[in-house]
């Protein structure tokens, strides 16, 4: 960053000025030393910002919607059914389905670290690794739905599931009411991120 | 350990914030950070627990005001050290001083699409039965161990009810330690709010952890 980057935040701007210095050293360290290939570093990046994202869950969910014989297969085995669909790997290795009900709203958070299933939802957000997600999600679950902007009725369950282990979680949506003659593919365009994390509900058509 | 990570029921942290249609990175050191992470990882010299430890291990005032890359970063650096593949000296100075550690893998770039897909499981066979069935009552136990746990505190002392039995994993209080995978049953316990939070708690919730079987006691 810049010198003359003067726009906002200062503080902000020279901690990232620091860090920015800090991995490029640690990068020139282990490239001399022919432990990392940058390139290799290059194709992570792409692959995580072309590859791999909430689009793949969106087309999970959207085939449950539209499969019951899918559906079952993803609430049996879900690591099974989802890999089916080409997801596989880093962080979705070991996956399970939760599906809201009428009755049950389904969080998903990893209060001690950031447990995410990258496989599906690619990497996760910066609100979801921060403190004030991961400290409020288990003992206030309204408000922080509330600071998405979801209000749940009163008298509706909220399941929330903390990431202990190695098992990755994704929340399977309601179908939205007025669905009926969508193709998958619009199903899938109804289907947030933050659907399958639980902190919104699918859309609904335009 | 009782350490800055574990945040489940901490206050004060102010609202979530959620970022409208947040960039994958919001600069590039970040991409080089996860990808420099990512490429020592697959050198095998350590863990996902011990590089977990690793983080936790961060000062708390330090890891609070952090952005979870940088959290990454330093803990990376730690471990870095810990095995022999860079030095604090080399590190700051961003030169190579000593010849490393020869790691069990480097990865080029044509192996990162086979290994990003294959992931690393950790689901590992166990010669007992499980202890637990659905259904079952279970208390976690009150432990406060210094080395790692994925025991949170706030579902320590707590009663609750067995829902899964999710398989056979590595054990990560080990694991993190190099005491060895020593994998264990991992059971999806429920509690319900009131137990976890008491009075005033939300009477519609419940919360489960995905708990190792040595963390559970019958009641």
């Amino acid at each position: 960053m810049s010198e003359d980057h003067h726009d906002h935040d200062h503080h902000h701007d020279n901690r990232y000025s620091a860090m920015q210095a800090r991995v490029k050293a640690l990068e020139t360290v282990l490239t001399e030393k022919g432990l990392i290939d940058p390139a290799a570093i290059d194709a992570i990046v792409e692959t995580y910002e072309t590859k791999i994202g909430p689009r793949n869950g969106a087309h999970v969910v959207a085939r449950a919607w539209s499969d019951p014989d899918f559906a079952e297969w993803l609430d049996r085995d879900a690591t099974a059914a989802i890999a089916s669909l080409g997801y596989t790997g880093r962080q979705g290795e070991h996956m399970r389905a939760v599906f809201n009900t009428p009755d049950t709203h389904n969080l998903v958070v990893c209060t001690l670290c950031s447990c995410y299933p990258w496989s599906v939802l690619g990497l996760p957000p910066i609100w979801y690794k921060a403190p004030a997600y991961r400290s409020r999600a288990v003992i206030d679950p309204r408000g922080v739905l509330a600071e998405f902007g979801l209000t749940l009725p009163e008298n509706k369950k909220i399941r929330v599931w903390d990431s202990t282990a190695e098992l990755r979680y994704l929340v399977i949506p309601e179908r939205p009411d007025g669905t009926e003659g969508l193709g998958e593919e619009e199903l899938a365009g109804l289907v947030s991120r933050d659907a399958m994390i639980g902190t919104a509900v699918a859309g609904v058509p335009a | 350990m009782n350490g800055p990570h574990d945040l489940g029921g901490q206050m004060g942290f102010g609202p979530v914030a959620p970022e409208k249609d947040e960039p994958w990175f919001h600069t590039d050191w970040e991409r080089r950070a996860l990808g420099i992470t990512l490429s020592c990882g697959a050198f095998g010299a350590w863990s996902i627990d011990e590089s977990r430890h690793a983080r936790e291990n961060i000062p708390p005032a330090e890891y609070l005001a952090a952005s979870y890359y940088e959290i990454w970063t330093r803990a990376l650096e730690m471990l870095l050290e810990r095995h022999g593949f860079a030095t604090r000296s080399e590190i700051d100075a961003g030169h190579k001083q000593l010849a490393p550690s020869t790691p069990k893998r480097i990865l080029t770039a044509d192996m990162v699409t086979g290994v990003l897909a294959r992931g690393g499981p950790c689901d590992r066979p166990v010669e007992t039965q499980p202890l637990f069935q659905p259904g079952d009552r279970v208390r976690t136990k009150n432990v406060n161990p210094v080395t790692h746990t994925r025991l949170p505190r706030y579902a320590r002392a707590k009663s609750g009810t067995v829902e899964a039995v999710q398989g056979s994993y590595v054990f990560p209080d080990d694991n993190a330690h190099g005491r060895g995978e020593n994998p264990q049953w991992v059971y999806t316990v429920v509690f319900d709010g009131h137990e976890i939070w008491g009075e005033g708690s939300d009477p519609t919730l419940t919360v489960s952890i995905d708990a190792w079987e040595s963390y559970l006691e019958r009641v």
